[in-house]
This record gives structure tokens, C-alpha cells and sequence, in this order.
């Protein structure tokens, strides 16, 4: 059952949460009135089969749909309480405010200090002292810092995919945001990189508060405090994880998460 | 499949590849030709004096050194001009301009710049820069009319460079709060760096070796004095060439080749240069 949309001011410690979110490409509705909220400092899971709205839905928390042409959006997301699609809002000043990791490792050409000192860079930040201090607290945080600390100046695009991976980890919490979101950060990734992405999202957990996509169900059973199955667009059922996964109160999510489709 | 179809199909194959290779070296072997016929010509006039020295009427006495001035001064204001318009316009169709009845229209309008004859650039700078702008044989109206035949080329080079950074580089940047001007400024920009050099490898080759629109904008063959200023009158290495193969006496035949080895290695050293900016490019970004 669709869990009725819990409102800010019930529930004081939501981080995130959306109320009636439609969401349109050109004639194609995404998204159906989707309602729901997400604590801070948790882990929340969005699985469901390919198109079924999950990585989009994510992206509407930074608004990394304006984007795409002949997007409408109706409804409100709210964080912290505000809703970011608010006219007056600056979207870029938003966007710092949450982090997020690609599927596809995408550092940029350039070296790892360069990479993980971006956003600071691009706010205007100049002092050595606090850039040099940041890329360390964020190396150390992503679980990079021991292997690249010799070699800040070689280029990111040098590193295994793992290791790619956690410099754009680094990078999106070097500016200390307070959400990071995350588009299925370990599907291109080797088992071995994506347990060490799995470690590192139980210790940013006490940070951040951590939305992430994924199609590996295990994956969401190991990580994610609660989850979000989506199905064609709909969001179908919300409950804390270990709810989904072993008594979950629809058949639709039963039926996937046994792999009947997907 | 038939054994006879079969058979066929591999003789094809390798008809194909038998034409393909005749083809290569059928070209490369008539430049090869040439330039060892200028080779042989030249090779023994090229020296110091010959670059330093002033035209004359005596095959013997005269040099490329007002030519070469000339030519080296007119590509640098040529790029001056293209590379930073050709550049942003590249950028702003990538990068800004929506899709349009209006910049579909620009679109085929540049593609079609890049097919039109060098000599009609010469016609519309004549009347443009030379005339109306009252520029005369300066070599500024020489540069704007350059500039205006290697722009399609910068502009379409600096489109696919932008073209080939991939959507990932930019929805990171745009996801840590950046604006469209640092996206581009910071991440696409250097990222597209090695194909946008390699447009003005390709626009500085195309404008060194122009001369048809060169004369009719006016670039003189005897220029006795070097340019000091971008309105003084000039002549270029090719037009001095074109007016040395045109006259009877042997002396000025070899001087002729003797000049088309100077614009050979000046190409070629610009190209170098270029080509080793670019590769030590990629080597910072990949290792």
C-alpha cells in the first residue's frame, strides 16, 4: 500500500520528503503523485525495474531535471522543509547543499587535488590552507586518503574505477553538504570496489543523510535503513527495509523482489 | 551460402584491399614526386642570405624575407580574429543555442561557408574590407578576409571537440552547484582543449597556403619594404612564389622552389608545434 505522504511539520526530523509530486516528459507522465518522506542521517534505498521513475524521482531532490528540455513538474519537494521549487529558490546555491554520485564514475580530466577542491574552488574559495585541509577531511571520509595521498597531482582519470568512484564521493562531500544522493554508484564497479562503496555508505551515514538508487536488491538489503520500491512510475510501497524484504505488504513488491520481473 | 558465393565474396575482399593500398600510394608517390623535384630545384638556393634578403630584379640577389614577414604577420592577425569569434560561436551553438528554425538556419549556412571557393572570400573582402572599409592592401584586409575563410572551419572543429565531453563531466559539475559559464569555462572548455587545437592545426594549414583571395584583396608581389603595421601593404611567402613561377628566367624557377621548401618547413614547424601542445595535453589528462 502507498504510505499517505508524512508532512513536515508532523515529523520535525525530515530531511526530505515529497508531497504529491507529478512529474511529466513532454506528454509522458514520470512520475505519479508521489508522497513521501525520509529521515535525516538514514540510509533510503529506491529500487524497482529499469523506467520505473526511481533515478528520475532522485533527481528531483537537486533539480537535475531542469535540465532536460520539456520537463513540468508539479507538487513540491521540500528540503528541510522548504520546497526547492520554489521560484525564488537559486538553484545552483541548492544544488551545493546536496551531493550526488553517478552511476558512471565521472571525475573530471583533471588531478585528484583539482578534482575533490572543485566545489570549493568554484565557490570562490582561494586559501591553500583550507583547500588543502578540506581534500584531506574529504579523502579521508570517501576512504581514499592512504591510497592517493602521495599522488594528489596525478590525474583522476589515472585510477582504477573504484577508486574513481570515491574521488567523486570525495568531491561531492568536500563541500560539506547535508544530503548525497546516489545513482546506482556501484553498478559499474567490480564486487570488490562495491563492498568497499557499501562500507563507505554506513560511515557516511553519520554525516549525510544517503538516498540511493540501485537495481542490486542485495545491495539495498545491505545498506539502506529504509526502502522505496517504484513500479512504472508509481511508488508502490515504502517501509523500512527489513519490512520489504521479508513481509512486504504488496504482491507488486513481493514479486519483484523475489525476481519475477525487473 | 553456395562455395562459389563464398569464393566470390573473398576476392572482393581482397580486390578491396588491393585498390584501397593502390589508391594510398598512388598519391603519396606523385608527392613524393614533387617534392623531390623541388627538393632538387631549390635545396641549393636555400640559405641564410635568402631568407634575409629584400626582393629584386636579379634572381640571384633576391630573397623571402618581406614575404615571410608578411606572411607570418598576416597569419597572426588571422587568428587573432577567427580563433576567438569562431571560437564563442562554436560555443554558443553548442553550448547555448536552442534548437531553432534560427540556428538549424546558421548550421547549414556554416557548413556551407566551408564549401565555398577561396576566391569568393577574395571578391567579398575586396569589396568589404578593401573598399568599403577603405582598408586597401593592408594587411588587415588581408587577415579579415582569412579570417573569414577559416572561421566555418574553427567553428565546426570547436562544435565536435565540445560535442565529444561527455554529459557525465558536465551533470558532475552542474551537481556541485556549478553555473553553466563555470561548467563550461572549467570542465568542458579543458576537456575539449585537444580537439579544439587540432581546428587550429587544420585552420592555420588552410590559411598559410591561401593566395587566390589573397590577390584579389590586393597582397602585392613586390613589396620592397617589411610591414610595420597591420595597415601597411604586405605580400606572402605563396604569392611570391606564384609571381617567381611565372616569370621565364631559370634563376627565379629555382627560387620559386626554393621558397615552396621555406613554406613546406614553416608548415610543417607550425603543425609540429601544435601537435606536440596537443599531445602533451593528453598526457597531463590521462596519466
Amino acid at each position: 500500500m502507498v504510505q499517505e505522504g508524512k508532512y513536515i511539520d508532523e515529523l520535525p526530523r525530515e530531511k526530505l520528503a515529497s508531497r504529491n509530486l507529478n512529474l511529466h516528459y513532454g506528454d509522458k507522465q514520470a512520475l505519479h503523485n508521489i508522497s513521501l518522506a525520509i529521515e535525516a542521517n538514514t540510509v533510503t534505498a529506491f529500487i524497482g525495474p529499469s523506467g520505473c521513475g526511481k533515478s528520475t524521482f532522485l533527481r528531483c531532490f537537486n533539480r537535475m531535471n531542469d535540465l532536460i528540455p520539456n520537463v513540468r513538474i508539479d507538487g513540491e519537494v521540500l528540503v528541510d522543509g522548504k520546497n526547492i521549487y520554489h521560484p525564488k529558490v537559486d538553484v545552483y546555491e541548492h544544488r551545493k547543499k546536496i551531493g550526488m554520485v553517478f552511476q558512471k564514475p565521472n571525475p573530471f580530466p583533471k588531478s585528484i587535488y583539482d578534482n575533490v577542491a572543485f566545489g570549493l574552488h568554484i565557490n570562490g574559495e582561494q586559501s591553500k590552507k583550507v583547500l588543502d585541509q578540506a581534500v584531506e577531511d574529504a579523502l579521508k571520509k570517501a576512504a581514499l586518503w592512504e591510497e592517493v595521498k602521495d599522488n594528489l597531482s596525478k590525474s583522476a582519470l589515472a585510477l582504477s574505477g573504484g577508486q574513481q568512484q570515491r574521488v567523486c564521493i570525495a568531491r561531492a562531500i568536500a563541500v560539506q553538504p547535508s544530503v548525497l544522493l546516489m545513482d546506482e554508484p556501484a553498478s559499474a564497479l567490480d564486487p570488490i570496489s562495491t563492498a568497499k562503496i557499501e562500507e563507505l555508505i554506513h560511515s557516511l551515514k553519520e554525516s549525510f543523510t544517503i538516498v540511493i538508487v540501485t537495481h542490486n536488491m542485495q545491495q539495498a538489503a545491505r545498506v539502506s535503513d529504509k526502502t522505496a520500491f517504484f513500479y512504472l512510475g508509481n511508488l508502490i510501497e515504502y517501509a523500512n527495509t527489513d519490512k520489504i524484504f521479508t513481509n512486504p505488504a504488496s504482491e507488486a513488491t513481493q514479486n519483484y523482489i523475489t525476481g519475477r520481473y525487473g | 551460402m553456395s562455395r562459389n558465393v563464398l569464393i566470390s565474396a573473398r576476392f572482393k575482399d581482397r580486390l578491396f584491399k588491393v585498390f584501397a593500398i593502390i589508391c594510398t600510394f598512388g598519391v603519396l608517390l606523385v608527392l613524393l614526386l614533387l617534392l623531390f623535384d623541388i627538393l632538387n630545384k631549390g635545396i641549393t638556393r636555400v640559405n641564410w642570405s635568402f631568407l634575409t634578403s629584400l626582393p629584386s630584379r636579379h634572381a640571384k640577389e633576391s630573397g623571402i624575407y618581406t614575404a615571410l614577414a608578411g606572411m607570418i604577420s598576416l597569419l597572426l592577425f588571422t587568428l587573432l580574429i577567427a580563433l576567438p569569434i569562431g571560437m564563442l560561436s562554436g560555443i554558443y551553438l553548442e553550448e547555448y543555442g536552442k534548437k531553432s528554425k534560427l540556428t538549424s538556419f546558421i548550421e547549414v549556412n556554416i557548413a556551407n561557408l566551408a564549401g565555398v571557393p577561396s576566391v569568393i572570400y577574395g571578391i567579398l573582402g575586396l569589396q568589404l574590407f578593401v573598399r568599403t572599409a577603405g582598408l586597401g592592401n593592408s594587411i588587415l584586409a588581408g587577415a579579415l578576409t582569412l579570417a573569414l575563410l577559416i572561421m566555418p572551419i574553427v567553428i565546426v572543429s570547436t562544435r565536435e571537440a565540445i560535442k565529444a565531453v561527455s554529459g557525465g563531466l558536465r551533470e558532475g559539475a552542474l551537481a556541485l552547484g556549478a553555473t553553466k559559464w563555470q561548467t563550461i569555462s572549467k570542465v568542458v572548455l579543458p576537456a575539449a582543449f585537444g580537439g579544439m587545437l587540432t581546428g587550429v592545426i587544420l585552420s592555420t594549414s588552410r590559411a598559410i597556403g591561401e593566395t587566390a583571395p589573397l590577390i584579389v584583396v590586393g597582397a602585392l608581389a613586390y613589396v620592397p619594404f617589411v610591414p610595420e603595421g597591420p595597415l601597411d601593404q604586405y605580400t606572402t611567402l605563396p604569392i611570391q612564389i606564384y609571381n617567381w613561377t611565372s616569370r621565364p628566367q631559370e634563376g627565379f624557377i629555382i627560387n620559386a622552389a626554393a621558397g615552396i621548401i621555406i613554406l613546406l618547413t614553416v608548415t610543417l614547424l607550425l603543425n609540429g608545434i601544435a601537435i606536440f601542445l596537443r599531445n602533451r595535453w593528453y598526457k597531463k589528462v590521462n596519466i
